[in-house]
């Protein structure tokens, strides 16, 4: 039972990393129809972002005397980075092909994608880059349980920017002008909405998201690799569809699900085959349900 | 000023791709007017509009509103301007309430309180809008669905409103409720309207002038009256 409780806390932990992420690829299915193959890039830029300014904080000696600062200040940079970097990638790499074929923007993605992970990699290296490992020492202990202050930390920011994100789409004006482009362009520009800045206001806050989730995989295996978007990014995708694409919702439940699985099938079935079971899913919601868990049936938290 | 049209098209040219569906028409709408275009099926009227909107791009020719070409404004720019258009099919929002299509109405304005006053006026205006203001609009009926592609056409404050076929596949009792509440708009708040119909019949009562477009141009203009029996349009449009 504590075996399992336990799981239970490291897949709510990787599972909320992995909502983040979906989150992004869903949204910008809503919005423009394109399944963003280069998001997982995103995830890794802010990875890389995040350790460069906590590791700078850390040489300052700032990270043991002003943490929550150092953190803040590290999420605010790297998400702002990303944001920036994501609307750029769509003016450069998908805005001209809007009116071609879904398919060359698609095959656009998946360029850009391997040109942000080269890029990466000539400019940061092919080794490891080490988060600093002074914050959130502590735990608190259950009999058999742990749970350390960062997964604490990782969970509770987690669950504010999934709220966040819900208001902002379901109670604000500009969350309800999102949702209007993504169900009719035209009609929204006939009331005044300009779908290019709704567009890249997606994008920014989609790489937001998967920005913080890139730091936070960082603060918890300690390390990022310029190539860590990738199966992350796949994953997150894979949970994407499990929730149906375009559903915000499904894809907050369809990361923590992949996020368990990938956990539970790790602890009780095999370690080494953990990453298979993210795709096993998705081959199942293809092959059973291809809308997906939330998908077109439920309309009410779609974009 | 009265003697200058608030909305001129010079000659337009516009279309599809290669398909040119608009062979340089040129009309006015004289402020406060109510002008009918009216055609077959295909003749270009719902291109007209959208050309109007900035949808389609003009590719010859020029869009006057209030004395200023307007072919390269930006199609969101034009309802701030005070040009707004109810298109064909009203297009509402599928999965935004009723209450959520009137706000965004709204969208470029940010006097809150003067907005959910115009809401609630758009509630007696449309009784039937406020009962069912947090209903999903895609769960409207079709009469319902035009009242509110209406109701939030007017929640942008236009000065003309392009209306592209309001009575299309509605019952008559709700077309003339419709066509009463068009008149009404018309009179008591001065808008202009330009109203594209199918149906001559209807546009040219409610009219004080009207076009003819024929596969993209205009064939004929003059008075409703004198179109109404206009011997031509009541064998072609009118049925008889």
């Amino acid at each position: 039972m504590e075996y399992f409780i336990q799981q239970l806390i490291n897949g709510i932990t990787l599972g909320g990393m992995y909502a983040l992420i979906a989150l992004g690829y869903t949204m910008v299915y809503g919005v423009i129809q394109l399944i963003n193959f280069a998001h997982g890039e995103f995830f890794a830029a802010g990875g890389y972002v995040g350790a460069i300014a906590l590791g700078y904080f850390s040489g300052l000696g700032y990270m043991e005397t002003h943490p929550v600062i150092c953190l803040t200040a590290s999420f605010a940079m790297a998400m702002a980075y990303c944001a920036y970097l994501a609307v750029g990638v769509e003016k450069i790499a998908y805005k001209p092909l809007r009116k071609e074929s879904r398919l060359a923007a698609l095959l656009s993605a998946l360029g850009m994608s391997i040109f942000l992970s080269n890029g990466l990699m000539l400019t940061q290296g092919v080794y490891d880059a080490v988060y600093p490992s002074e914050l959130f020492q502590g735990r608190f202990d259950f009999g058999m349980v742990t749970i350390s202050y960062l997964q604490i930390m990782i969970i509770s920011l987690t669950a504010c920017l999934l709220v966040g994100l819900n208001l902002l789409v379901f109670k604000t004006k500009v969350g309800m002008a999102m949702r209007a482009t993504a169900q009719d362009k035209t009609m929204s520009a006939l009331v005044a909405i300009g779908s290019n800045r709704i567009i890249s206001l997606t994008f920014a806050i989609g790489a937001g998201l998967a920005c913080a989730a890139g730091i936070m995989y960082g603060l918890y295996y300690g390390s990022v690799r310029y190539d860590m978007g990738f199966v992350p990014g796949i994953k997150a995708f894979a949970a994407a569809v499990l929730g149906g694409i375009g559903n915000i919702t499904g894809a907050m439940i369809g990361g923590l699900i992949i996020g368990m699985v990938e956990i539970f099938g790790a602890g009780y079935l095999s370690s080494e085959y953990k990453d298979v079971f993210a795709f096993i899913i998705l081959i199942a919601v293809l092959y059973f349900k291809p809308n997906g868990i939330m998908g077109e049936n439920i309309d009410d938290t779609r974009v | 000023m009265s003697t200058q049209p608030i909305l001129e098209l010079k000659n337009v040219y516009s279309g599809y791709g290669s398909i040119k569906a608009l062979k340089g028409i040129s009309l006015k709408v004289m402020p406060g007017e109510i002008v009918a275009i009216i055609g077959a099926n295909g003749a270009g009227k719902s291109t007209t509009l959208m050309t109007i909107c900035g949808i389609v791009p003009v590719e010859k020719g020029e869009i006057l509103y209030q004395g200023k070409v307007i072919n390269k404004v930006l199609p969101e720019k034009l309802p701030v301007m005070g040009l707004c258009q109810v298109p064909e099919g009203r297009r509402i929002f599928p999965r935004l309430t009723v209450m959520e299509n009137l706000r965004l109405g709204a969208f470029y304005r940010d006097d809150t309180s003067q907005i959910m006053k115009d809401i609630q006026h758009s509630y007696e205006m449309f009784p039937i809008l406020g009962e069912r203001k947090s209903q999903k609009g895609g769960t409207l009926s079709g009469g319902e669905q035009q009242m509110l592609a209406i109701a939030r056409a007017l929640m942008t404050k236009p000065k003309v409103l392009l209306l592209d076929e309001p009575s299309l596949g509605l019952a008559p009792i709700i077309v003339q409720q419709i066509f009463d509440i068009i008149s009404q708009i018309n009179k008591e708040e001065g808008t202009t309207i330009l109203l594209v119909e199918q149906n001559a019949n209807l546009a040219l009562h409610a009219a004080s002038r009207g076009y003819v477009v024929e596969t993209g141009e205009i064939t004929l203009e003059d008075e409703a009256s004198s179109l109404l029996s206009n011997p031509k349009i009541r064998e072609a449009y009118l049925g008889e």
